[in-house]
């Protein structure tokens, strides 16, 4: 118990003081989740409103799988980023493996299911007679979808901050392709995992409170929009 | 010539057959009113005129043109029709942005978008909630929202769907007031479904009876409501009075009918022994306490059985050796204290009488 309270008050004081190395770990999360989110939101929006808005054979199923994927446990996604980008892998030849760019490519995987999941089902909660109100209104099929996607808006916010949630408090696969190298791709969670190890439970416990706070952050600035 | 062509449209719902063949022509500038119970396929075919639907079989020209069942044409033919669904939708946005919305996707111009909103949210009455959310308005607001949507575009055609139903009488005013203003001033042709008897009466020039997946009857208003052409739609446009009858006798076109308990002098072709029904409308019938000198050809002695008042009418129901029902104004009660059980004389005009042809079942 009393470590707990040691830590927050160390928390309190890294935070106060701006301490120049957890300034930069909590940046560097902070940086490479809002990227991959962004990135992902960018792909899985537009993506989850074509399978949303058009009929195809498979289309319960291929719902079922991204459904599953949401329980993608992230040392598999850090395998399969691994896999691909490490020296002899096909990708190799990028030379991106322990870089943030590969976390930022690690999350994204990791959040794409949920992304395209939660967005379906947004859309699916707007009502039938929205759809056919805005299309006898004359929306074209991009406009209706807009006009859908537009009414659907703070479940897909919601969506979006799930996805964030999940890339920013992720430490699998951040370990296994980023590497967690000081001053380079060590963010906050490997950071915590690394110092507890080390026996560092204070600074643990400040960087575990420094990530919830990022995300209340995230959290409000997502919810006034 | 019609500004909307339907020709042996079919539609049906997995097996079940919605709509059979059916034929309409609407005219440009009418006001016309599709009327049927519940079930009976008018929201079916108002989506298949507004394009949201493909039918089974058949073709709906617009404008004299095929409309083709697929392609970037029929976006632009919707263009040219709103369509006012019958629950009212409102989308999750201002009532501004929500009047804005066919406007934007037709890319106007803003300020001209802006001076249309204004002007339709005034005339709709709705201009001081122009900032509120629409989902936090009432159902009449919102049918008004929903109005004001579609009137906002300037449609050629305008589609209703038993615009008041579920609202109260006030809001059911206010739409209804709008309608016939829109009706009037002639620009836009109004196709509009009811199951409200006194709406269609009250608001179409022509109507068009829907039974059952088939249009029954159609014709002006008066047309379809004296002369209906079976007892199907007697029954439906508040015929109240349909009595089994045959004719005995024919002089120059004034029939005498047998109805069992008694005769009815009726203005008809029909040849001696055909058995038709017998249909009169109960404002039709007057109500006297004693055998009255008026002109009426038909009268009947008769106990009232049943008084039952809405609104400023009364429906008086009677047993003249056969049921009768008349509706009379809350006055006529009043002066003859109309009760039960109490003796009147009932009287109406031969020319007050529609017949029927009764087929062979
Ligand atoms: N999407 C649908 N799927 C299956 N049946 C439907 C659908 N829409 C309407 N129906 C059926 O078609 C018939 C006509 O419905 P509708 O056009 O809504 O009638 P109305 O508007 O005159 O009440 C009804 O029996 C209804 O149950
Ligand atoms: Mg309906």
């Amino acid at each position: 118990m009393a470590e707990i309270w040691q830590g927050f008050l160390k928390a309190i004081e890294l935070i106060v003081s701006l301490d120049p190395e957890v300034m930069e770990i909590a940046g560097r999360s902070l940086r490479i989740s809002v990227t991959s989110c962004l990135l992902a939101s960018f792909i899985c929006i537009p993506l989850g409103s074509l399978i949303h808005f058009h009929n195809f054979r498979g289309k319960r199923a291929v719902i079922n799988i991204i459904q599953t994927f949401f329980s993608l446990p992230t040392v598999c996604v850090g395998l399969f980023v691994f896999v691909l980008f490490s020296r002899a892998g096909p990708l190799g030849g990028l030379g991106i493996m322990f870089t943030p760019t590969a976390m930022v490519i690690g999350q994204m995987i990791l959040i794409t299911p949920i992304l395209l999941g939660l967005t379906i089902s947004a859309l699916s909660g707007v009502s039938k007679e929205i759809v056919d109100t805005a299309i006898s209104l004359g929306a074209s099929s991009f406009q209706t979808t807009v006009a859908v996607l537009r009414e659907a808006r703070y479940a897909v916010l919601a969506a979006v901050t799930m996805g964030f949630g999940r890339a920013i408090a992720e430490v699998g696969c951040a370990i296994m392709v980023g590497g967690n190298i000081r001053g380079f791709t060590r963010v906050i969670t490997t950071a915590i995992s690394l110092e507890t190890s080390k026996g560092e439970l204070e600074l643990s416990i400040a960087l575990g409170i420094i990530l919830l706070f990022l995300a209340l952050i995230v959290n409000v600035a997502l919810n006034r929009l | 010539m019609s500004l909307i062509e339907v020709v042996g449209l079919n539609h049906r719902y997995g097996e079940r057959k919605v709509l059979e063949n059916i034929n309409l022509n609407i005219n440009k500038g009418e006001a016309f009113c599709l009327i049927g119970s519940t079930g009976a396929g008018k929201t079916t075919l108002l989506r298949l005129i507004d394009l949201l639907e493909t039918p089974a079989s058949g073709d709906i020209y617009f404008d004299g043109l095929c409309i083709p069942k697929s392609g970037r044409q029929r976006l632009e033919i919707r263009r040219r029709m709103a369509f006012v669904l019958q629950k009212p939708q409102v989308f999750n946005l201002s009532v501004y942005d929500n009047v804005a919305s066919g406007l934007r996707w037709r890319r106007e111009k803003k300020d001209r978008i802006d001076k249309k909103v204004n002007e339709i949210l005034e005339m709709v009455g709705l201009e001081d909630y122009r900032n509120r959310n629409a989902r936090t308005l009432s159902g009449g607001e919102a049918q008004r929202v929903a109005l004001a949507r579609a009137m906002v575009i300037e449609p050629e055609i305008l589609l209703l769907d038993e615009p008041t139903a579920n609202l109260d009488p006030g809001s059911t005013a206010k739409i209804e007031q709008l309608v016939s203003y829109i009706s009037e001033q002639g620009n836009t042709t109004i196709i509009m479904a009811t199951h409200d008897m006194p709406q269609g009466q009250h608001l179409a020039n022509r109507i068009g009876v829907l039974l059952d997946g088939k249009i029954v009857q159609t014709g002006d208003v008066e047309q379809v409501f004296r002369s209906p052409q079976d007892e199907e739609v007697a029954n439906f446009v508040g015929m109240e009075n349909i009595i089994e009858g045959v004719v005995t006798a024919n002089n120059e076109g004034m029939v005498t009918l047998d109805i069992g308990g008694g005769a009815i002098q009726a203005v008809s072709d029909f040849p001696v022994g055909e058995r038709v029904y017998v249909c009169v409308r109960p404002e039709d019938i007057t109500l006297a306490l004693s055998r009255t000198q008026s002109s009426a050809r038909n009268s009947f002695y008769g106990k009232i059985t049943q008084v039952v008042s809405f609104g400023p009418l009364t429906r008086v129901e009677m047993d003249c050796g056969f049921r009768l029902v008349s509706l009379v104004t809350k006055v006529s009660v009043e002066e003859l204290s109309l009760q039960k059980r109490k003796e009147v004389y009932a009287s109406f005009k031969a020319t007050g009488v529609h017949l029927i042809k009764r087929r062979a079942k």
